[in-house]
């Protein structure tokens, strides 16, 4: 049994494609069996909805009379600093970009209230943004000052675009030193008394495509609310990770780059995120449709919690000092019962990333295709696979020399 | 008959050199759990308890508090959850020490009862969306 991305979209515009989550895959391939469930289903939708840090937009402001060169110059967004390091009027808002004001962590441990992800989450839903800039003016963008309320509608572009989302399994993270820790992976109590996850598991677009078989460059996705791109691998692809016998990665491995326009996108699905003691960052929605093309495909896809495990990481010591050691291993289907047993202690998990929104996405993204209003598309290059020898490098400092 | 209520106590700053608290328990007979305190002499004044006691001694205790300036709120809506930034992903669920939160196990939505919470406040600034908010 074979099926292309053609035949699949054919059915779409027929009212007759077949779409399941990947929850529901799960019992319906153990139902049905993998042949059988392989020719009945057409696609099978994912879907993930945390926290991701290397997320940011590019804006086109348009250009003010009399001209003016934000290029080389300072531009903020609601007191949010953005990059001019680009042409006259393009500027990018990076989801962890602080307000010069922001106390950081000198009142430890920091709130980090407002941040380029707010930034983000405020121009989506349709408010206006205080922009204030300052340049050097030239004799063709003579300005050198410029104070304005700018508002999605009104500029040129908006485009949402992500270098590192959708990782591919992801750390557990706990704290074995005597004091609260404030990381990224939220609040971790001493002694080893939780552990935080982040990961949509069984719903989660990679797990389901562990070896990149559909999901490539031009694969058309959900991106907060809208529609969405894979632009590129990922940065800190790292398809080479340690995987299990099913081929689902037991580490961190491979990562998506997307882009999409945000003028079309929600947000409910792109939140502005504090993380204590850390940062701001940006909460992103992502889903992806897997085309069922084979049973190979299906076999992947029907992957459940039980089956996809996560390495427990140390935040005291083994993950600032970038040491490789892991305390063990457990499955999501451990973490999500709410405790796992670590190094002898009964220990409360939580996740950072939202599983009831993930298939809240794989729902709509369901629904979009079933409706006829979302077409799959061919990859137009595959993501680099293990084949690559692409793998996470780390960086060997060295000394300048004058 | 006894009564035992969760309250949030507003001093201005007039009165917060007073033993206040310790008429309530000489004066009222009355019983008292601190569980936010932020009270210091010369500034406005605030203090979260749980007050108990014999109904009767109860509300002359609280008339006490009203005529010594003190502003009383019901603690019952001081924590509250803003349902459209809540995303539901569940970090609150470690971090809330009398275990205010729990997961709906089929749904996976974190659920909040405002019956277990004592408003230490932990939550807020632990939520990644900001959804707790402390409401005085």
């Amino acid at each position: 049994m074979s099926k292309t991305i053609a035949e699949i979209n054919e059915k779409i515009k027929n009212g007759k494609v077949v779409v399941v989550t990947a929850e529901e895959v799960i019992d319906l391939a153990k139902e049905k069996g993998i042949s059988r469930a392989a020719e009945e289903i057409d696609v099978v939708t994912t879907g993930t909805f945390g926290p991701m840090c290397s997320s940011g937009v590019f804006l086109n402001i348009g250009h003010p009379r009399p001209r003016i060169k934000l290029g080389g110059g300072k531009v903020y967004l609601n007191d949010v600093p953005v990059y001019t390091g680009l042409a006259a009027v393009d500027v990018f808002l990076g989801a962890n970009a602080l307000p010069e004001d922001d106390p950081r962590n000198k009142f430890y441990p920091g709130e980090f209230n407002y941040g380029g992800g707010h930034v983000i989450e405020d121009l989506v839903a349709g408010k206006d943004v205080r922009l204030i800039a300052t340049a050097y003016g030239t004799d063709c963008y003579p300005r050198k000052k410029l104070e304005t309320l700018i508002n999605i509608r009104d500029i040129n572009e908006a485009i949402l675009f992500n270098i590192r989302n959708a990782y591919q399994n992801y750390n557990v993270a706990v704290n074995l030193s005597d004091r609260t820790l404030y990381t990224y992976m939220g609040v971790l109590k001493p002694n080893l008394r939780n552990a935080n996850y982040s990961t949509a598991g069984q719903l989660s677009p990679l797990l389901n495509d562990p070896y990149y078989k559909t999901i490539g460059i031009g694969t058309k996705i959900f991106l907060g609310g809208g529609i969405g791109y894979v632009a590129w691998h990922g940065t800190q692809h790292n398809p080479a990770a340690l995987r299990g016998d099913n081929g689902v990665p037991r580490r961190g491995a491979g990562t998506l780059a997307v882009i999409g326009d945000l003028k079309q996108m929600r947000p409910e699905w792109l939140v502005g995120t504090s993380m204590l003691g850390y940062g701001c960052t940006l909460t992103v929605g992502i889903g992806v449709p897997i085309p069922i093309l084979s049973e190979e495909i299906l076999q992947y896809t029907r992957v459940s919690d039980a089956e996809i495990f996560a390495p427990v990481v140390d935040y005291s010591e083994a993950y600032p000092q970038r040491e490789p050691d892991i305390l063990g291993e457990v499955s999501y289907a451990e973490l999500k019962s709410g405790r796992i047993k670590m190094e002898g202690k009964d220990v409360p998990t939580a996740s950072l990333s939202s599983y009831p929104k993930a298939l809240e996405i794989a729902n709509i993204l369901k629904s979009w295709i079933e409706k006829g209003e979302f077409l799959l598309t061919e990859p137009v290059a595959p993501l680099p696979g293990a084949e690559s020898g692409i793998t996470l490098k780390p960086l060997i400092e060295r000394p300048i020399e004058e | 008959m006894d009564v035992s209520r969760r309250i949030v106590l507003h001093f201005p700053s007039s009165i917060t050199g007073q033993p206040v608290v310790y008429r309530l328990a000489r004066d009222f007979d009355l019983t008292f759990n601190i569980i936010k305190a932020s009270v210091s002499p010369g500034e406005e004044g605030l203090l979260v308890m749980e007050l108990s006691g014999i109904e009767e001694n109860y509300d002359k205790g609280i008339q006490y508090l009203t005529e010594a300036g003190v502003k009383i709120q019901s603690l019952s809506q001081d924590v509250v959850r803003d349902e459209v930034r809540c995303t539901h992903c569940g970090a609150c669920i470690t971090i809330c020490p009398t275990s205010a939160f729990s997961l709906e196990p089929k749904t996976r939505r974190v659920l909040f009862s405002h019956d277990k919470c004592v408003v230490c406040g932990l939550c807020v600034k632990a939520c990644p969306p900001r959804a707790m908010r402390l409401y005085f």
